[in-house]
């Protein structure tokens, strides 16, 4: 459950961002995850309603953009998408793959007041 | 976070308000001028890398080797620490953070080595952060010239998530465990440098493929090194070690 941490996480930079700004409400939060980035979103959303509990997020509108994966083969070198960490480059069939996308965890943006 | 530890990244943060002027298509803001948006565009372990890079460099600056290692419950990460630490105490020293979620059991075994140790009991947390480890080293206060284990909670899965300012990760892996585990749990064997096969001694009794198990690893981290060995019969405990001078040399430069 390192959900639960990483929802902490991002109460923390949301709750600091917003005192900056002065706010008493966060109405929106914008989240980019990876597709490769090890959260699993049912956990993800289970530990959300608990983290956001009694904290000014508790009612924000939460955007998640999942970012799909890209690899970049360091054989062939062509790019291409990366559904698992295990995958061969669908070029050559080599293993030497470096991650490009897909590893995002990120709070992108607040709308708050 | 803690008032103790300077752990306040408030200096860092990158953050700037949009003008009206640009164009929000997904927030319909321009008629609500009590509303504003935050660029925030913030790693959400920032936090957390920010105080692996603050233990990495005290380690650097100590010639401490220090090593996080990973595995499932029950791999034989405490066994292979205790028959080191034993093998090793007149050659290297050495000093030990553990991670359970309770108890000092492992600590226990550990200090019966005669090694430094400190137990970190997470409660309910399912794997060390970078915070835990600062407060555990700035407890144990590890000598120059060491190297310093960081036996993480057993679990192949969250940790993988936290650097906690290791110079090395290993995961061990047990040939009583499956040998499609690199493929079932990937990260963890994508974020480490060594992988110690555990348990040889078992092969006979087990249909565990270790070419195979290989192979997965590989598939997942071309670079991965991988040793075979096992505690129990001392089979390729010499591979382990030297590995472990070597890096050790590496970090503590004459």
């Amino acid at each position: 459950m390192h959900e639960l941490s990483v929802v902490m996480s991002i109460v923390d930079i949301a709750l600091e961002q917003a005192a900056k700004k002065d706010a008493v409400i966060i109405d929106e939060i914008e989240l980019d995850i990876g597709c490769l980035s090890t959260i699993e979103m049912n956990a993800f959303e289970f530990a959300w309603k608990q983290g956001v509990k009694r904290t000014i997020l508790e009612r924000a509108v939460k955007k998640v953009n999942r970012i799909k994966g890209k690899g970049h083969c360091s054989d062939c070198d062509h790019t291409f998408e990366l559904e698992n960490l295990y995958d061969a480059c669908p070029f050559c069939g080599g293993y030497l793959i470096g991650i490009t996308a897909g590893k995002e965890l990120r709070v992108k943006s607040l709308v708050v007041s | 976070m803690c008032a103790t530890c300077g752990c306040d990244t408030g200096a860092t943060i990158t953050m700037h308000e949009h003008g009206h002027q640009h164009d929000h298509s997904d927030h319909h803001l321009h008629e609500h001028s009590h509303k504003k948006v935050v660029d925030v565009e913030q790693d959400i372990l920032h936090e957390n890398n920010l105080l692996a890079e603050r233990n990495r460099g005290y380690f650097d600056a100590k010639n401490i080797l220090a090593l996080n290692l990973v595995s499932s419950p029950g791999s034989g990460k405490t066994s292979l620490l205790e028959k080191t630490l034993t093998d090793l105490k007149g050659d290297l020293n050495f000093a030990v953070i553990e991670g359970d979620q309770q108890t000092t059991n492992d600590a226990d075994r550990i200090h019966a080595t005669g090694t430094k140790v400190v137990q970190i009991n997470t409660g309910k947390g399912c794997h060390l952060d970078a915070h835990m480890v600062l407060h555990a080293v700035q407890g144990m206060k590890p000598v120059q010239d060491s190297v310093l284990f960081i036996e993480n909670v057993g679990n192949l899965v969250c940790p993988a998530m936290f650097d906690l300012g290791e110079k090395e990760r290993v995961v061990i892996i047990s040939v009583t465990e499956g040998d499609d585990k690199p493929l079932k749990y990937p990260d963890m064997f994508h974020s480490s440098t060594l992988c110690i096969i555990n348990k040889t001694d078992l092969l006979p009794y087990v249909p565990f493929d270790i070419e195979k198990v290989k192979a997965n690893a590989k598939k997942i981290n071309p670079a991965l090194e991988i040793i075979e060995l096992s505690c129990t019969s001392g089979e390729g405990l010499t591979t382990w070690y030297n590995w472990l001078k070597l890096k050790a040399v590496a970090a503590m430069p004459a």
